[in-house]
C-alpha cells in the first residue's frame, strides 16, 4: 500500500525551493523511471529476430505457386530488446497489482497467482480441441466440474460453457429464448431492458432480431413493477435485467418480477455482470431467472488482461435447458464425462440446440482458472466474498456521503458498488475532471457516467480483496478531490499531471484515425 | 481465506462506521425467503493452495499433453513453439491485470501494444486497417459476414460458403444468421486434389453480399483467391477470405494482396498455446480504408495529449454497444486483449526474418512427412498443394485408426469424420498438421504405425 | 428562399422543389467536436421523420431524420473530409443534403427564424 507515509514524509511539506515534480527538462524526454518508448516500427528491422531457426533451404516446394515475393514490413527485435520494449511499456499501465481499481460493474479483484500456475499445467495448456475424447477426459471434468458449481451457486438447471464473453453468453441466453418461443410456435416481438441498463443488453436483443422498449424505473433506482405489468403483453418475449442493477442495488421485486413475466408467456434474462454481490447468498434460480450469463472474469477472478479474454457461461432454467447450444459436457452414471457434439446430441437428448457459438469448447484457459479460485473459497468463502464485497463499498458509501452526493444513499444499504453524482461540483468542473485527478493520487478513475440514469454519475465498486486499510487511503484521497471540485479548483480540469500521458486529443482521434503505423519516411 | 484481507475487527468496526448491526442488515433488499442462511450444501469448503494444486494436477493427469505424443492435430488450432519470454511478458501485472484501456494517460502500455498489435494484423493480411482483436476465428468469420451485409446496406441477403470452410465456422455462421435473414449457401468439401474454385464461383449471384473462403483450406489445399476475389467483385459481393494458420502467410501470398475485401482468422498460432480450444485470438482486417468504419471491434488510433506528445488511445467508438446500445454494428464488449499481446511479443521476437524461416522450416517437415507417408501401403496424399497440413486417404475409417493411435501416444491428426460426421465419403480422411515442433523421428513413429495397422 | 426549422434542430432552405437540410448551430453546441457525418445514399427516398443521416462526436452518435419526405438529390461531399464543419459553419457550409418536397404541407407545421429562437429560449 502506498500510504501516506511510512517513509515520515508527508503532503504539503515541500523543502524550500525544490519540487519534486518540476525539474530541468531531460535531454531524452525520461524522467528516472518513467521511459519514453519508441514503437516496435522505430527501433525494429525486418532483418532482426529474436527465435533462433535455421535457415530455409531453397528446393522445390509444394506452395502451388502461391509463394510470397514482396516483404511483409514485420521487424524483429532481438530477445533482450524485446523483453525491455514489452517491459518499458507494461509499467505506463495501471493494473490492480499496482493498487485499488474502483471501476464500477467490472470488479476488478485480485487475481490469484495459483489459477495462472493451474492454467499452464500441461494437461490444460498444451491439449488441442480435437484430440480423441479419450485422452482428454481430465480436460472434460475440469468444464464439468465447473459447471457443476456454477449450477449449485445460481440454483439452476442447466449451463452453456462455450460463450466466450459476457456479452457472447448474454447473445446465447437471449437466442435459447427465441428458441424456446420458435418451438411453442410463438412470435413475439419485443425485449424490454430498463433505462439504466448496459448499452449490450439493447445491442444483443436487437441482434437477435427483438425490437427493444425501456422498462420505466422508479425514484428509488428500481424496476417500476406495476409499470412493467402494465406493459407485459403476447408481443414481449422477455425482459433483461441487471441484478443487483446497475445503480448497484438488489431488486426486490424479482420475484415478482419473473412471476408477472411468466404468467404473460415471456422469459427472464438476468445481466449476471454483478453476481459478485450476491454469489453464496441468494440463488437466482430461487428468484424466477430463466437465463444469466456469468462474467468468469469479474465475480471469479480470471485476470482482465487489458481487455480480454473473457468467459461467460450462461445458466440455464429448466424451460431453456433443452435449448443450449453444443457443444457441451455430459456426466453418465459411471461417471465419466462425454462431450457432446452435433454428432452425438441424440444420445444425450439433446435435439433442440439452437446451434454452435463457437468453433470449439469455450474458454478453457479461463476455466481451470476459475475453477481453482471456486476450489479455493469453498462455498464459506465464496458467501464471505459477497459479504466483504457489498461490506466494503457500503463502508466506501458510508464514509463518502456527507462530501459526495449519494443519490440512492438515504433509501438504504447499496450491494457490492456505491453510486455517487456530480451534484454540488463548482462551475464548469465535470465528473471527468475529478476522475482524472484520482489519476494524480495513484488510482484508476471509477466508472464515469454510467448508469445513465445519473447525472454525472460516479460508480465506485471497491471489491473485497481491497484491506479497510486500503478502503481508508482511497476515501481519503477521493474526500480531497471532491472538496476540491466543490471549491471549484480550477487545476482539475488539466489533471492528470503526473500520469505518463496528459489528456488525449480523442476528437483528433476520430477526425483523421490512424489506425496503423505508417513510415513517415514512406509518406 | 488467504484472498480476503479484512479481519473480523475490521468488519465490526466498518459496521458500526455503516451503522448496520450485522452484515445480513446489508443485504435486507433481497426478500428473506431467497436470503441463505449458510454455505450452499453440496459444495466443498475452502481448501489451501496446496489442496487445490494436487486436485486440479490429478486432472491434468488424465489429459495427454501434445509435448507428450508423436502430434499431428491442425484444423484451425495448431502447436508451434512459444519463446519463454513471451509467457514471461504476458504475465507481468501490469499487462495481465489490466483493464479495457478507456483511462488512456495510464494505459499508454496496452494502447501502444494494440497498436503495434493491429499494424503487424494489417501487413501479414495484406491490408490497411486491422482492428485489436475479437474472440477466436470463428466468432471473427461470423462477424465479417455481418459486416458485409453492412456494406450491402440490407439490399443483398446471400451469403455463399466455400464447401472447404472449416465445419465450425460454417456452423457458427448459419446459427447467427437464423436470426438476421440471411441465406446461407454450403455445399459439401469435394476430396479433390485441388480446391472447386470452379463450383464456388457458379454459386456467386447478384444476390450475394459476400463469399467465404478460407485459404489455406480445411483439407489444407490453396484456392486461387485471385480469382475467386474477381468474379465476386464482378457481381458486386465482397470476398471474405478466412486464414486459421498465420504463420501459413510467412511463405504465401497475403489474402489482402490476392484481392479479399475482408480478411479474418484466428492468430492462436503465433504466442498462443492450444489450450484446448480457447482463449483464442480472432483476427479481423479490411483491405480498403472506407470500410473501417463499418467494422465491428475495438480500435486503437494515434494522437496526441495536451502537451503535444504522441500517445495512442480507443476510437471510433460509436460503432459500439456501450453508445449505439440497438444500433451498434456487433453486441461484443471485449477483444482478446492477452492473446493479442501475446501474439504482438511472438511477432516482434520473430520479425520478418524469422517468420520467414519458421514457415519455410514447417514447409520443409510437412513436404518431408507427405512424402514419407505417401510411400505408406494404404495411405494416398490429397493435396496437390499445400503449406503445413494435408489430407491423406487411408484404406479404413479415418477416426477409429486415429483412436486406435493414441495407445501408443500418437496424435495422428483429425479425422475427416470427427469434422465431417454426417458425410459418409470423407470418412476415410485424415488432415495431417505438420510444424516445427514434430521431429523426423515423429514422423517415422505415425508412418510405421500406420503401415503395421493398414498391413 | 425560405428557411424553416424544426424541433429535432435541423434548419430546411426551400427553393423552389429542392429543400437543403442541415442541423443548426444550437444543435451543433450541444454534440460538441464533430468527428464524422454518415449521409444518406443519393436517390433513396426517406419519408419524414425517419432516419436520413447519423451525427457523430467523440462519445456520443445522434440521428437526423428527414424533415419532409422526398428523394435525396445530393449530399456535402465536404463534410467526409472536413465534418468539423459543421461546428465552424453548421448553417451554410455544413448542410448535410438536399432533397426533393414531396409534399409541401409538411412545411407548414415548421418554425420560422423568431419561433425556433424563442423555441430555443426555452430550453
Amino acid at each position: 500500500m502506498n500510504a501516506p507515509n511510512a517513509s515520515g514524509w508527508k503532503p504539503g511539506t515541500p523543502v524550500e525551493g525544490h519540487n519534486a515534480m518540476s525539474g530541468p527538462d531531460t535531454a531524452t524526454g525520461n524522467r528516472a523511471l518513467m521511459l519514453e518508448e519508441p514503437l516496435l516500427f522505430e527501433i525494429g528491422h525486418i532483418e532482426t529476430t529474436g527465435v533462433d531457426l535455421p535457415e530455409p533451404k531453397d528446393g522445390p516446394n509444394r506452395l502451388g505457386g502461391f509463394e510470397r515475393n514482396e516483404p511483409i514490413g514485420l521487424p524483429g527485435l532481438s530477445e533482450p530488446e524485446t523483453v525491455r520494449h514489452y517491459t518499458r511499456l507494461s509499467r505506463q499501465n495501471y493494473a490492480i497489482d499496482l493498487g485499488l481499481f474502483p471501476l464500477g460493474s467490472c470488479t476488478m479483484k485480485h487475481n490469484p497467482r495459483l489459477n495462472e500456475k493451474i492454467a499452464r499445467m500441461p494437461g490444460f495448456g498444451d491439449v488441442h480441441p480435437l484430440q480423441p475424447v479419450d485422452t482428454v477426459r481430465g480436460a472434460l471434468e475440469v468444464i464439468n466440474e465447473l459447471a457443476f458449481w456454477l449450477l449449485d451457486l445460481t440454483g439452476m438447471h442447466g449451463v452453456a460453457m462455450s460463450p466466450k464473453a459476457g456479452a457472447h453468453g448474454e447473445l446465447c441466453g437471449i437466442l435459447c429464448i427465441r428458441a424456446a418461443l420458435e418451438a411453442r410456435g410463438d412470435a413475439r416481438e419485443v425485449i424490454l431492458v430498463p433505462e439504466s441498463a448496459h448499452g449490450t443488453n439493447p445491442a444483443t436483443a436487437a441482434f437477435a432480431g427483438y425490437k427493444v422498449e425501456d422498462i420505466p424505473a422508479t425514484p428509488e433506482g428500481r424496476v417500476d413493477l406495476e409499470a412493467l405489468k402494465a406493459r407485459l403483453g403476447p408481443d414481449v418475449a422477455g425482459v433483461m435485467i441487471t441484478n443487483p442493477n446497475t445503480c448497484g442495488l438488489f431488486e426486490p421485486d424479482m420475484k415478482a418480477i419473473s412471476d408477472a413475466v411468466h404468467e404473460a408467456g415471456g422469459f427472464v434474462y438476468c445481466d449476471g455482470a454483478n453476481f459478485n454481490a450476491i454469489v453464496g447468498k441468494v440463488r437466482p434460480g430461487d428468484l424466477g431467472v430463466d437465463a444469466m450469463h456469468i462474467n468468469l472474469h469479474k465475480t471469479f477472478s480470471t485476470p482482465h488482461g487489458g481487455g480480454g479474454p473473457g468467459s461467460g457461461p450462461v445458466v440455464l432454467s429448466e424451460a431453456l435447458s433443452p435449448y443450449g447450444p453444443l457443444p457441451f459436457t455430459a456426466r453418465t452414471a459411471d461417471g465419466v464425462v462425454h462431450l457432446v457434439e452435433e454428432e452425438n446430441a441424440d444420445e444425450f437428448e439433446h435435439t433442440k440446440a439452437f446451434g454452435r457459438m463457437t468453433a470449439f469448447h469455450g474458454q478453457m484457459g479461463m476455466f481451470t482458472r476459475a475453477l481453482a479460485y471456486m476450489l479455493s473459497h469453498g462455498a464459506d468463502g465464496l458467501k464471505q466474498v459477497a459479504e466483504d464485497a457489498v461490506l466494503n463499498a457500503n463502508y466506501v458509501l458510508r464514509s463518502l456521503e456527507d462530501v459526495l452526493d449519494a443519490p440512492f444513499g438515504p433509501s438504504g444499504p447499496c450491494m457490492h458498488e456505491a453510486l455517487f453524482s456530480d451534484k454540488g461540483f463548482g462551475e464548469g468542473l465535470s465528473t471527468l475532471d475529478l476522475a482524472k485527478a484520482m489519476i494524480d493520487e495513484g488510482y484508476h478513475p471509477m466508472t464515469m457516467y454510467f448508469p445513465l440514469v445519473v447525472h454525472g454519475a460516479m460508480l465506485v465498486e471497491p471489491t473485497e480483496t481491497e484491506s479497510k486499510a486500503a478502503l481508508d487511503q482511497f476515501i481519503m484521497a477521493l474526500r480531497s478531490v471532491a472538496e476540491r471540485a466543490k471549491a471549484g479548483d480550477e487545476t482539475l480540469k488539466t489533471a492528470p499531471h503526473y500520469a505518463p500521458r496528459r489528456r488525449l486529443d480523442e476528437t483528433q482521434a476520430a477526425r483523421k484515425p490512424v489506425l496503423a503505423w505508417n513510415d513517415p519516411a514512406m509518406a | 481465506m488467504r484472498y480476503l484481507p479484512l479481519t473480523d475487527t475490521d468488519r465490526s468496526d466498518m459496521l458500526a462506521k455503516i451503522g448496520a448491526p450485522d452484515i445480513d442488515a446489508l443485504f435486507a433488499d433481497v426478500p428473506e425467503e431467497a436470503r441463505l442462511s449458510g454455505p450452499i450444501e453440496g459444495l466443498p469448503m475452502h481448501a489451501s493452495e496446496m489442496a487445490v494444486e494436487k486436485h486440479m494436477r490429478r486432472l491434468s493427469k488424465k489429459n495427454l499433453a501434445a509435448a507428450d505424443a508423436a502430434f499431428f492435430l491442425g484444423a484451425g488450432a495448431y502447436k508451434h513453439h512459444i519463446p519463454a519470454s513471451v509467457d514471461h511478458i504476458i504475465q507481468r501485472g501490469e499487462f495481465l491485470t489490466a483493464y479495457t484501456p478507456y483511462q488512456p494517460e495510464i494505459a499508454q502500455g496496452t494502447l501502444q501494444m494494440l497498436f503495434e498489435f493491429q499494424t503487424q494484423v494489417a501487413r501479414l493480411y495484406g491490408c490497411a486497417v486491422a482492428n485489436a482483436s475479437m474472440y477466436d476465428g470463428s466468432t471473427a468469420c461470423w462477424e465479417a459476414v455481418a459486416m458485409a451485409g453492412r456494406v450491402a446496406r440490407g439490399k443483398k441477403h446471400k451469403v455463399v460458403l466455400s464447401g472447404a470452410l472449416h465445419p465450425h465456422y460454417a456452423e457458427v455462421v448459419r446459427t447467427m444468421a437464423k436470426f438476421t435473414d440471411d441465406e446461407i449457401a454450403g455445399a459439401p468439401p469435394s476430396l479433390t486434389a485441388k480446391p472447386d474454385d470452379d463450383g464456388l464461383i457458379a454459386r456467386i449471384d447478384e444476390n450475394t453480399s459476400c463469399v467465404v473462403v478460407q485459404y489455406p483450406d480445411i483439407l489444407g489445399r490453396l484456392p486461387d483467391l485471385a480469382r475467386i476475389a474477381e468474379a465476386a467483385h464482378d457481381k458486386g459481393a465482397l470476398l471474405i477470405a478466412v486464414n486459421t494458420e498465420p504463420v501459413a502467410l510467412g511463405a504465401i501470398k497475403s489474402p489482402g494482396e490476392l484481392g479479399a475485401d475482408i480478411v479474418v482468422g484466428e492468430g492462436q498460432s503465433i504466442g498462443v498455446g492450444l489450450q484446448f480450444g480457447g482463449p483464442y485470438l480472432g483476427l479481423f482486417a479490411v483491405r480498403d480504408e472506407k470500410h473501417v468504419r463499418m467494422m465491428p471491434g475495438r480500435l486503437c488510433g494515434e494522437t496526441q495529449d495536451a502537451e503535444g506528445k504522441r500517445g495512442f488511445v480507443l476510437t471510433l467508438s460509436t460503432r459500439e454497444q456501450h453508445i449505439r446500445r440497438e444500433k451498434a454494428t456487433s453486441n461484443i464488449c471485449t477483444n482478446s486483449g492477452l492473446c493479442a499481446l501475446a501474439f504482438n511479443v511472438h511477432m516482434t521476437l520473430l520479425g520478418e526474418e524469422g517468420l520467414r524461416r519458421l514457415a519455410m522450416e514447417n514447409h520443409r517437415l510437412a513436404c518431408m512427412a507427405a512424402d514419407r507417408l505417401a510411400k505408406v501401403p494404404g495411405v494416398k496424399v490429397l493435396n496437390h498443394a499445400f503449406f503445413n497440413e494435408f489430407t491423406i486417404l487411408l484404406d479404413g475409417d479415418a477416426r477409429s485408426i486415429v483412436r486406435e493411435l493414441t495407445k501408443q501416444d500418437i496424435l495422428a491428426g483429425v479425422s475427416l469424420g470427427r469434422l465431417f460426421p454426417d458425410i459418409d465419403c470423407l470418412s476415410n480422411g485424415l488432415l495431417v498438421a505438420v510444424t516445427e515442433t514434430t521431429t523426423e523421428e515423429d514422423i517415422e513413429t505415425l508412418a510405421s504405425a500406420l503401415e503395421e495397422m493398414l498391413a | 428562399m425560405a428557411r424553416y426549422f424544426t424541433d429535432e434542430h435541423e434548419w430546411i432552405d426551400v427553393e423552389g422543389d429542392t429543400a437543403t437540410v442541415g442541423i443548426t448551430d444550437y444543435a451543433q453546441g450541444q454534440l460538441g467536436d464533430i468527428v464524422f457525418v454518415e449521409l444518406p445514399d443519393v436517390g433513396s427516398v426517406i419519408d419524414k421523420g425517419k432516419d436520413a443521416a447519423v451525427v457523430e462526436s467523440v462519445k456520443a452518435a445522434s440521428d437526423v431524420y428527414a424533415p419532409i419526405s422526398g428523394e435525396i438529390m445530393e449530399t456535402n461531399d465536404a463534410l467526409e473530409d472536413d465534418p468539423a464543419l459543421v461546428n465552424t459553419s453548421p448553417e451554410e457550409d455544413g448542410w448535410f443534403f438536399k432533397m426533393t418536397i414531396g409534399d409541401k404541407s409538411q412545411l407548414e407545421g415548421l418554425m420560422d427564424q423568431a419561433a425556433y429562437k424563442s423555441f430555443c429560449d426555452g430550453l
